[in-house]
């Protein structure tokens, strides 16, 4: 039985193809004043605070040190940091506070996806003696998923240019958002390939941006709070060959012991990059066609690397705050082909 | 809270190139060391926690990634921890989390660093957009900070190069320990070149590829572990400021607050007295003083005395870095973890030759940035 966390202030950053202006702290500190004032706390009442982000990323080494700086942590805070999407830094906060002797958490993440080549950049996370020397890019690894999921039959390219056409119509609600051209799925098939059998409606933007969450222990009583029920994480093996591509084995076994299966879910916020990934996701998590999938246009809206997945439990939360649903998935992923992936389940109380 | 324990330990050969190992061949040296120790195999561990410093010391993003394969973690949770130079305790410190909070049952902690891969000092001195560059490797930062305190302390500049010579015959008797200096002496260290005015070249810590392992459990699991277990009686985490005027770094406020909030969580009220051992993080020799200080095992000022007067030495009164320390061996990601497991070791009785007779409640130490990320766990023979 896990103590019961609610997500009591959520902030994000509008996302941008390139932020040129703000470094990490000027990334970092709107959107943590914003959660703390959403949450009605200050800094000082937090019990733990924890970020994700990378070194990459920014290309140079703890880059998470002057993020810090933003929140000017005097007296010094309890603190820590994962250099993973923060909804892995969320995690991090959530088992703190299953410890009991801490009741409220700060969580944040910032990347800036743009100063580099980033398709380049993510091959730098790939095995570094057998395949990174081969430099497949982010892009190509995932089409070689596509291709996969198509000649197995499970997705068709429509089905996919549904997907983004769906994300792109969502996003015009956004305001976060960064894709929002709407497209019918005839012209979006129309478009040549990026990398056969991906088209660029199936890849997600570069984007800039930063978000924080708030999380304290639920109270008992009457108040209506958005509360964490469930939040487990699995990795599959790296070597490509060693996985069936079709599936994700991981997401399937996080959901379940996160108790995705226990009762219906009204809507889900899914990191899916590509397409073909949402499609296989809903899939594995057993999504029927009534709920909701990415209503803020997801992944393929805005995909600031280290922050999109932190982002989809911000969004699940905020949408079950405002009376979208009583119960939510968000869902996030790290490494090639959807490696290694998060589930989080959210409930009204 | 669920108690949590060390049940197993397992460190690399420490060397400054270990050309015969890959990343991944090296945490499974360290990682089959500690699952050995505690008679348990790869299937048995529910999760992974591992710890290294900045990623580009070996050019791999987000290594778990890769290292999942060879971690044994797929279908499974890899967690990846990064808070600089304290990087390997708050590794420690998370894996426990895991045990205190209930999830989990058996986790296997790991931190590692190839230095060999890159130039570690370079790679410590970036130049950040909009700030100076105020920096020339680790030395360049730290040695201001040592200055400062042998002002205020009054200390004589022979203090760095005594802790210099005791780390490093300390070292001789550790099996896994990269620098063996058994000829080192007084004269020696002061012949040797200056890096960063005190700092000489043997008051520095070297370079090395290494890594160490962990098995942490509940009480359950520790109850059927082959060898003593080691009890966690506290841990905590602190960080401060980069940037901000009121900052001492060198006596610094999170280290301070670090150290009461452990001490207070495993009931220390004299912690001189009460600790039998450190293991604690001292990079360049002077810090063995200046954190004497700032833990509060003597008053402000006396930490020298306390080097020179032998209380920290292997058989004196509080032996510090009875492993040899990070003057001996510093895999920059894996230094922290390995001041925790050595201080594990010697609460289990099971340190060799540089075991501490009696030991039986021991600090681990770790920090890192601008002395301003602070982790920190007592570990003890007996269960909380």
């Amino acid at each position: 039985m896990t103590r019961p966390i609610a997500v009591v202030g959520f902030a994000q950053l509008p996302n941008v193809r390139r932020d040129t202006a703000r470094e990490e702290g000027e990334l970092v500190q709107p959107v943590v004043n914003a959660a703390l004032e959403q949450a009605k706390l200050t800094r000082k009442d937090i019990g733990f605070t924890c970020s994700g982000s990378s070194d990459f990323l920014l290309g140079r080494p703890f880059s998470f040190v002057s993020a810090l700086d933003a929140l000017a942590p005097w007296p010094p805070m309890s603190e820590s940091h994962v250099e993973m999407d923060g909804a892995w830094a969320l995690y991090e906060a959530w088992v703190r506070l299953q410890c009991g002797d801490v009741d409220t958490a700060l969580v944040y993440a910032y990347g800036k996806s743009s100063l580099g080549n980033l398709r380049d950049v993510l091959a730098q996370q790939l095995d570094p003696y057998y395949l990174a020397p081969l430099v497949p890019d982010s892009v190509s690894l995932a089409a070689l998923q596509a291709r996969a999921l198509l000649d197995a039959g499970s997705c068709r390219e429509r089905e996919m240019a549904q997907v983004a056409a769906r994300s792109r119509r969502d996003a015009q609600h956004n305001p976060f958002a960064q894709v929002k051209k709407t497209a019918d799925v005839e012209q979006l098939l129309d478009a040549p390939y990026l990398v056969e059998p991906l088209r660029k409606h199936d890849c997600p933007p570069i984007s800039d941006g930063a978000c924080a969450v708030v999380l304290r222990a639920a109270r008992s009583g009457n108040d209506r709070q958005v509360v964490i029920t469930g939040i487990d994480h699995r990795v599959e093996p790296h070597a490509l060959g060693a996985r069936d591509l079709t599936r994700s084995v991981s997401t399937r076994q996080a959901a379940e012991r996160a108790g995705v299966f226990e009762r219906k879910v009204d809507l889900a916020e899914l990191h899916a990059p590509f397409t073909h990934q949402e499609l296989l996701l809903r899939r594995e998590l057993q999504l029927s066609a009534e709920v909701k999938v990415n209503p803020s246009g997801g992944a393929l809206a805005a995909n600031p690397m280290m922050v999109a997945g932190l982002t989809r439990i911000g969004e699940a939360a905020s949408r079950l705050a405002r009376g979208e649903g009583k119960r939510a998935i968000a869902h996030a992923t790290s490494g090639p082909c959807l490696q290694q992936n998060l589930v989080c389940v959210l409930e009204v109380t | 809270m669920e108690r949590c324990a060390v049940i197993g330990i397992g460190q690399t050969q420490h060397r400054a190139r270990r050309e015969d190992v890959s990343l991944a061949g090296l945490l499974r040296e360290a990682a089959e060391r500690a699952l050995q120790d505690a008679e348990l195999r790869f299937r048995d561990i529910d999760a992974v926690v591992i710890g290294t410093a900045p990623d580009m010391f070996e050019g791999v993003m987000m290594p778990e990634l890769y290292l999942a394969d060879a971690l044994g973690a797929a279908g499974k949770a890899i967690t990846r921890v990064h808070t600089a130079g304290s990087v390997g305790g708050s590794t420690a410190l998370v894996a426990s989390h895991l045990i205190h909070a209930g999830i989990h049952s058996k986790v296997l902690a790991l931190a590692f660093e190839k230095q060999s891969e890159s130039n570690a000092m370079w790679a410590l001195s970036p130049v950040i957009p909009f700030q100076p560059q105020l920096t020339a490797g680790a030395g360049g930062y730290f040695a201001p900070l040592v200055r400062a305190y042998m002002r205020r302390a009054n200390a004589p500049r022979h203090i760095g190069h005594l802790v210099a010579v005791k780390d490093r015959l300390n070292g001789v008797k550790n099996p896994y320990s990269h620098l063996k200096l058994p000829e080192i002496d007084l004269a020696a260290v002061e012949a040797s070149p200056m890096l960063w005015d005190p700092i000489r070249q043997l008051d520095t810590c070297p370079s090395s590829d290494g890594a160490v392992a962990m098995v942490l459990t509940d009480a359950g699991a520790a109850a059927r572990s082959p060898h003593r277990p080691a009890w966690v009686h506290g841990g905590a985490m602190r960080s401060e400021p980069v940037m901000f005027a009121g900052r001492d770094q060198v006596n610094p406020r999170a280290g301070i607050d670090c150290a009461k909030d452990v001490y207070a969580q495993a009931g220390v009220t004299d912690p001189r007295r009460e600790l039998d051992v450190a293991e604690i993080y001292v990079p360049f020799s002077w810090f063995e003083p200046m954190w004497l200080e700032n833990l509060g095992l003597c008053p402000m000022g006396d930490g020298w005395k306390l080097t020179e007067a032998g209380v920290t030495a292997l058989g004196g009164e509080l032996p510090i870095n009875p492993s040899g320390g990070v003057l001996c061996t510093n895999p920059i990601g894996a230094s922290g973890m390995l001041r925790f497991a050595e201080a594990a070791l010697q609460v289990r009785g099971m340190a060799g030759e540089h075991q501490v007779d009696g030991a039986r409640l021991a600090l681990g130490h770790a920090y890192g940035g601008g002395s301003q990320f602070f982790s920190m766990w007592i570990v003890g023979s007996d269960p909380p």
